[in-house]
């Protein structure tokens, strides 16, 4: 510590839908900025990095690992955590399927699997089931066993045809 | 909810498919887990580990430590003499080492500062220096003769040994006409829920009183050691249980993490938040012990069993923990699934210089499940039976009491046996796969069972086993208190869900509070699959009990006799023509006499259940009801690759009723996907000590793509004491998986594995050994 000079900078990115701007260290983690300097914990840390998926949020739409992004990195970008999810008071189609569907049993990694759903059906409406468990390969569930996990994201496939957003 | 009611009707919460109460909270990330806490000021807290396995300490030097900028207050063993650990009877554990340290990875000393650098900082300026012994990393060095002792009160490094014979083994096998014994091992396996532990501990100096934020299964038992551990009045003491993220049984017992947070806490008069690294989550384990199994069973031509022997082996870890529950469980769980006599069974619990070892999901009756499964299977095929056949050639009839005196009143295992074989298509597809080249089908199946609540308690103390409040008040809110803890199981929901269907309301009426000691009546917690059948039925008589209340209240304000009172939820009618009374009519009528309504509940289970007297701890397995699960698993094996694919599994579990369908069949999936990762890929391994499978890419939990669909089919047998007929459903289909898959891995290449966990490399150098074995006798064309 002694002798070593902390670098930060200003930090701008689209956050949830809103711009803005934060002092930040250039060694902090996407993931701590998020849960430690904005207060948004629904991203979750589960591991000592990448291991488990639980972390992920989009960035410009892409499911990404924040506990293996800098935070400095998003400079100019749009990220989206779980808390951007939902219109008007809402679930989302995803946040529905999880729910209705029983994706979620103790919730932990559910953050992870909403976000890397998200991202896979904002570019892809209606994926194949092998489509569906390439994009969640990444993400670690303890509870589940995945059976439901896959029925709530085709729910939210089949809610998004009748216009639900993910 | 004051919607003008055209037909008055009860509304029905139990039996239907109903997302969990909590579910919009955890996908919208809105559900606070411990570390998602933040109190103003709070100090990181981090904890210096033992890098040596079994040595005796000289001295912890934290003088360095104290000298970093930033570092508050620094905790050693110095800083508590008193020990810890979830049974009475073994609180040989301190939350810091003192004396001695008996596992890498035990923590020493904890720092709390200002910030997580800081405390990391200071963590390296610990000095501990110690006088190295002789370390064991399996049951069978600890055990033998000569070697150091762990715990000087522990001699020949034995936890517990159990020993009973009931009936006669001699005669039995003498009656037999086929015996065969088989040795089985299976790897320790960890729970690796997702959320790593955490603890954040507020201590109010001015006036005496801690606050603990635990992830745990067990606020009750944290209570307890935290009273005993900062030799605090329990009345100055509050724990609150968040959100938790997974627990499958390392959290049913106080962990070192909650307690060191406390005592740094207090040492600092500050809070204290200690985030475990995922890491030190393994270490911290309570996982499953590995396991050594001699198994030798008798059977007549018919598949009836005359006989058992078996002998277990356990690597404890270097604590108790539950070990003597574990041991204990594991032999007398060998009855209640089945009609057996004659059962001999030995069982030792070793002390070794690993992480302890603790009650994981199926608690002590995985692994002898799967050993004996495996063995019945082997013989009904050498006898030329079905597997289905000896399994119903052995079925208990209840109501019944086995030869070590559990109670079994409701039995759905026969249903859950047809089940399977049905859907799975066993009798049409068994020996009819198609097989490719490398690639070989089979099918597999087997039994399990578990208890729906121990129905003695681990802290004896006289009370009723679960205790619900109900308040209601001008609101018209029917507020359920409960020491409940949900852990992700849906246990809230359940309570919810039961409530409201004694009452006739919609869900969205009742509001469960949980998980504050501050608030809701004291729990024992969510372990051994107690919380639907407990609290579930105390939930019950609460309801009850308040629905006596309004109807009472509903006959004054309707000039009737109560008896004569309907209660259709949302209004109270005296007779079919009458227009009635309002929910809220009757509830402001019932509020006259009393203000704010509290009713109790309370469940005890009855003595009949306790178990017997027949051997030392034969209490252990003792329960009001046993859940049921019968399992086929269809399996490809690439005898190329040795990679193994479970195309699909076929569940079927007895839980007396399914409150919640959707809960159930999550919970079914759930633990049958658990079972599949002991069998197939899980293990804790270690390198002198140190676990180095302590992540999650060494540590192989399968994915997604590695997971099969589980069908699940669900069993009501209506238990006679269950709330509303309901048992257990988050346990008992865990162990039947691991049998299955080596009964079909069997069926599919001709090869046993006895050795869990199955891996590529385990199957690969099986099918080799047997290509060499064949090229070696031409005659026998071997294989596949």
């Amino acid at each position: 510590m002694k002798g070593k000079k902390l670098l930060a900078r200003l930090l701008s990115c689209r956050l949830n839908g809103r711009d803005r701007s934060d002092a930040v260290a250039d060694n902090i983690l996407l993931l701590d900025y998020l849960r430690e300097k904005v207060g948004l914990t629904g991203t979750k840390t589960g591991c000592d990095g990448g291991e488990c998926g639980a972390c992920t949020v989009l960035i410009d739409d892409k499911p990404t690992l924040s506990c293996l992004t800098l935070a400095a990195t998003v400079q100019g970008k749009r990220v989206d955590t779980i808390e951007s999810l939902g219109h008007e008071g809402q679930l989302s189609a995803v946040q529905r399927g999880f729910h209705e569907k029983l994706g979620s049993q103790c919730g932990y990694c559910t953050p992870g699997f909403i976000m890397a759903s998200a991202g896979l059906l904002r570019r892809n409406p209606d994926p194949s089931d092998e489509e569906i468990l390439e994009a969640l390969g990444s993400n670690i569930c303890r509870c589940t066993g995945y059976v439901k996990i896959i029925e709530a994201v085709k729910f939210a496939v089949a809610l998004g045809k009748q216009g639900v957003a993910p | 909810m004051n919607k003008p009611v055209n037909k008055p009707m009860p509304v029905h919460n139990i039996g239907g498919y109903i997302p969990m109460i909590d579910g919009p909270e955890k996908v919208s990330g809105r559900a606070k887990y411990t570390a998602d806490i933040v109190a103003p000021g709070q100090l990181a807290g981090r904890i210096y580990r033992s890098p040596y396995s079994h040595a005796d300490i000289v001295s912890v030097d934290v003088s360095g430590a104290l000298k970093v900028p930033g570092v508050i207050a620094v905790v050693t063993g110095a800083d508590c003499d008193k020990g810890f650990g979830v049974l009475p009877i073994a609180r040989t554990e301190y939350p810091l080492a003192r004396d001695k340290v008996r596992y890498r990875g035990e923590p020493v000393a904890a720092v709390a500062a200002l910030d997580d650098n800081a405390a990391r900082e200071a963590l390296r300026r610990i000095k501990m220096t110690v006088k190295e012994l002789p370390a064991y990393y399996t049951s069978k060095d600890a055990l033998a003769p000569g070697a150091a002792l762990l715990h000087e009160k522990k001699p020949g490094n034995i936890e517990r040994d159990v020993l009973f014979e009931l009936g006669s083994t001699a005669q039995g096998f003498a009656e037999a006409d086929l015996v065969r014994e088989g040795t089985y091992n299976c790897a320790e396996v960890c729970q690796n829920q997702m959320e790593m532990h955490a603890a954040l501990a507020e201590y109010d100096a001015v006036r005496e009183r801690m606050t603990v934020h635990a992830s745990t299964q067990v606020p009750y038992y944290v209570h307890l050691m935290l009273s005993q551990i900062l030799g605090m009045d329990m009345s100055r003491i509050r724990v609150i249980k968040p959100h938790v993220g997974g627990g499958f049984g390392c959290r049913t017992e106080t962990l070192n993490v909650e307690l060191i947070a406390a005592l740094l806490a207090r040492k600092a008069n500050a809070t204290v938040r200690m985030v475990t690294t995922r890491e030190e989550t393994f270490i911290t384990h309570r996982g499953r012990p590995e396991t050594d199994i001699k198994l030798k069973i008798g059977m007549r031509k018919d598949g009836r069993i005359t006989a058992i022997e078996c002998d277990c082996d356990q690597r404890g870890g270097a604590h108790s923990g539950y070990g003597v529950v574990t041991i204990l469980y594991a032999g007398s769980m060998l009855y209640a699934i089945y009609d057996l006599h004659n059962v001999k069974y030995t069982g030792r619990r070793a002390l070794t210089n690993t992480p302890p070892c603790g009650a994981f999901r199926g608690h002590g009756t995985v692994d002898i499940r799967f050993a004996f499964e495996s063995l019945v299977d082997e013989m009904a095929i050498e006898l030329g039976l079905d597997p289905f056949a000896v399994r119903r050639a052995n079925l208990l009839t209840a109501p019944t009491f086995t030869d070590n005196d559990l109670m079994v009143n409701s039995y759905g295992l026969p249903e859950c046996l047809d089940w399977v074989e049905r859907e799975s298509g066993w009798k049409r597809r068994k020996g009819k796969l198609s097989n490719g080249k490398a690639v070989r089908k089979g099918l597999g199946m087997a039994c399990s069972h578990y208890i729906s609540g121990a129905s003695k308690p681990v802290n004896w103390t006289g009370e009723p086993h679960a205790t619900v409040k109900i308040k209601l008040d001008f609101d018209g809110s029917i507020v359920v208190l409960s020491g409940a803890a949900d852990i992700g199981q849906g246990s809230t929901t359940i309570l919810a869900q039961t409530v409201a269907e004694v009452l006739g309301l919609d869900l969205s009426r009742v509001r469960v509070v949980t998980g504050d000691s501050e608030v809701v009546p004291k729990d024992n917690g969510s372990y051994s699959s107690r919380v639907t059948f407990m609290v579930g039925n105390a939930a019950l008589e609460a309801a009850r009990n308040l629905k006596a209340v309004l109807t009472n209240a509903a006959a004054r304000k309707l000039e009737a006799r109560p008896e004569d009172i309907e209660c259709l939820g949302e209004v109270y009618r005296a007779g079919k023509q009458d227009k009635g009374a309002t929910f809220e009519e009757v509830v402001t009528e019932a509020l006259k006499d009393t203000g704010t309504i509290t009713v109790t509940g309370n469940y005890s289970t009855i003595p009949e259940s306790h178990g017997g007297k027949k051997y030392r701890g034969s209490a252990i397995g003792g329960t009001m009801g046993y859940s049921y699960s019968a399992q086929v698993v269809e399996v490809s094996v690439d005898e190329e690759t040795g990679v193994v694919t479970v195309d699909k599994v076929w569940v079927a579990h007895d839980c007396g009723k399914a409150l919640n369908r959707l809960t159930v069949e999550g919970q079914v999936q759930g633990s049958v996907w658990m079972g599949m990762g002991q069998a197939m890929s899980e293990e804790a391994a270690y390198h002198d000590g140190l676990m180095v499978t302590a992540n999650m890419l060494d540590y192989r939990v399968p994915t997604i793509q590695d997971s099969p669909p589980i069908e699940v089919g669900i069993v009501e047998s209506n238990d006679p004491h269950g709330p509303f007929g309901a048992k257990e459903a988050g346990e008992g289909s865990l162990a039947a998986f691991l049998p299955a898959l080596t009964n079909a891995i069997a069926d599919a290449i001709g090869v046993r594995f006895n050795d869990l966990p199955v891996t590529p490399d385990r199957v690969f150098e099986a099918i080799e050994k047997r290509r060499r074995a064949a090229e070696k006798s031409p005659k026998k064309n071997g294989g596949a």
